[in-house]
């Protein structure tokens, strides 16, 4: 069962790197196109910046993640029993140890990221630390650390640094186009920039929406089981899956794209629909599927 | 003469897999081992610190202290298993004295040590079961056929479960008529 998911997550995940470079590759020869004259030269320049940037959000995505989220680390000697925790889940889940993350933020959340379980983050809010017991946090962390057993992280890490890169460029592109039409003497190369702004203002909003079909939301109670058979106590997440449906403190760094990643939704006015865009199930829904459990 | 020859590759083939599942079988018992091992090593660390703190507050409660500090070594690994649950009980023992000491359930250092031996126990209790689930799928791969062959030519014999026996059980429980 598991070993099924982690092979469709790998497969997913290298779906979406595919439609990144394509994608990326395309844009820069068309820009290049603009400079150069030679057309083979421009595809090779696509697709070297394709590749390199692909490779840079393969490797580096854990830290950018972090780095959005305001995320710090977690040293041993601030939060002893938070470390403490992680480190026997993970003897149970028999899995290496990963870096220990918080965000100094009163919202109750947690999330995971990484490209495998040998370069996993887990990270959490100060808010959460406060709030929940030892048990409560025991669930919260299976639960991260079943997300990385399962290669979900490397799967939404990668889709939410593509999809943002490709938004990022979106919004540069466009804002070029409205602000910098006058400046423009060049006739052809205006045109040009024009055209590719209008195919990233089509395609962002598609690549947005994919990322959450790719993330499914089953696996938030995947997660949730595997959670329960590591730490043999199903009450601690129950409990603490009810402390943060409680909680209206929203998570205020969460970017929009990076919502997925997270344990419950931290965007408040996100959690009522169920729809096929939500990328996370109805918290009762979890607690009730975590309930009939035996 | 083909026929006999993809036979001769089949059969090959079939020792290759089965001698791999059994060293993979092996490795991870061993693997499971060391961490039950490292985890009652830096619990037989830690206690003496533990102690140390203790003993400034909680002078009259020495008979419980040397109780924690009077530590035994098995030879087997039921011994070790039954001398493992002891220091745990006599652990449990200890934290539930100190809960009368304001004092020094308000010092650091021993807050900080009784998050550690806490979770030193929880780790041993992971490493156990991580341990006894990895023994039971070894015992049963070296007992199948035509597996139990090649783990007879290799001297695999079967492992004992980290656990105290029924026996020893006995010898433990408290007779309360």
């Amino acid at each position: 069962m598991i070993l099924k998911d982690v092979s469709r997550n790998k497969t997913k995940t290298v779906f979406i790197i595919t439609l990144f470079v394509i994608f990326v590759s395309l844009i820069v020869y068309f820009v290049s196109l603009i400079f150069v004259k030679d057309a083979f030269v421009a595809v090779g320049i696509g697709l070297v910046v394709a590749m390199v940037s692909a490779l840079i959000s393969y490797y580096e995505c854990d830290k950018m993640v972090l780095s959005i989220n305001g995320a710090r680390p977690a040293t041993r000697e601030e939060f002893l029993q938070l470390n403490v925790s992680l480190e026997s889940l993970c003897i149970a889940a028999g899995l290496p140890l990963p870096k220990l993350y918080v965000i100094d933020s009163p919202a109750l959340n947690a999330f995971a990221t990484g490209r495998n379980p040998e370069n996993a983050v887990v990270c959490v809010t100060t808010g959460l630390l406060n709030k929940l017991n030892k048990y409560e946090m025991e669930g919260v962390l299976a639960h991260e650390l079943s997300h990385i057993k399962n290669y979900d992280i490397l799967l939404s890490t990668v889709a939410i640094i593509m999809v943002g890169f490709v938004s990022i460029i979106a919004d540069i592109v466009s804002r070029s186009i409205f602000y910098g039409s006058n400046r423009d003497s060049d006739n052809k190369a205006g045109a040009i920039m024009a055209v590719i702004g209008l195919v990233f203002i089509i395609l962002s909003p598609i690549f947005a929406n994919l990322l959450k079909l790719a993330v499914s939301r089953n696996r938030e109670y995947l997660a949730d089981a595997t959670a329960v058979q590591i730490t043999r106590n199903k009450e601690g997440l129950i409990n603490a899956l009810t402390k943060l449906e409680e909680d209206t403190e929203e998570l205020k760094t969460a970017n929009a794209a990076a919502e997925s990643l997270y344990i419950v939704n931290p965007l408040k006015g996100k959690r009522e629909k169920d729809s096929i865009f939500s990328t996370h199930p109805n918290t009762k829904n979890r607690i009730e599927r975590l309930k009939n459990i035996s | 003469m083909y026929i006999l020859l993809g036979i001769i590759v089949l059969l090959i083939l079939t020792i290759i897999l089965i001698y791999n599942h059994l060293v993979k079988m092996d490795i991870r018992c061993k693997n499971a081992w060391s961490q039950i091992d490292n985890q009652l090593k830096r619990r037989h660390d830690l206690i003496p610190n533990l102690i140390e703190v203790t003993k400034g507050y909680a002078k009259h409660e020495s008979e419980t202290l040397e109780k924690v500090t009077a530590m035994r070594t098995g030879n087997t690994l039921s011994e070790i298993a039954e001398n493992s649950e002891l220091v745990s009980k006599n652990l449990k023992d200890l934290f539930m004295v100190a809960e009368g000491y304001p004092d020094l359930k308000a010092n650091q250092l021993f807050l900080n040590l009784q998050i550690e031996l806490t979770g030193t126990e929880d780790k041993i209790a992971f490493a156990r079961q991580f341990y006894n689930d990895s023994v039971q799928q070894y015992n049963t791969a070296i007992q199948v056929f035509p597996n139990n062959i090649f783990a007879n030519i290799l001297k695999y014999k079967e492992r004992e479960y980290f656990k105290v026996t029924d026996e020893e059980k006995k010898n433990v429980e408290v007779k309360l008529s």
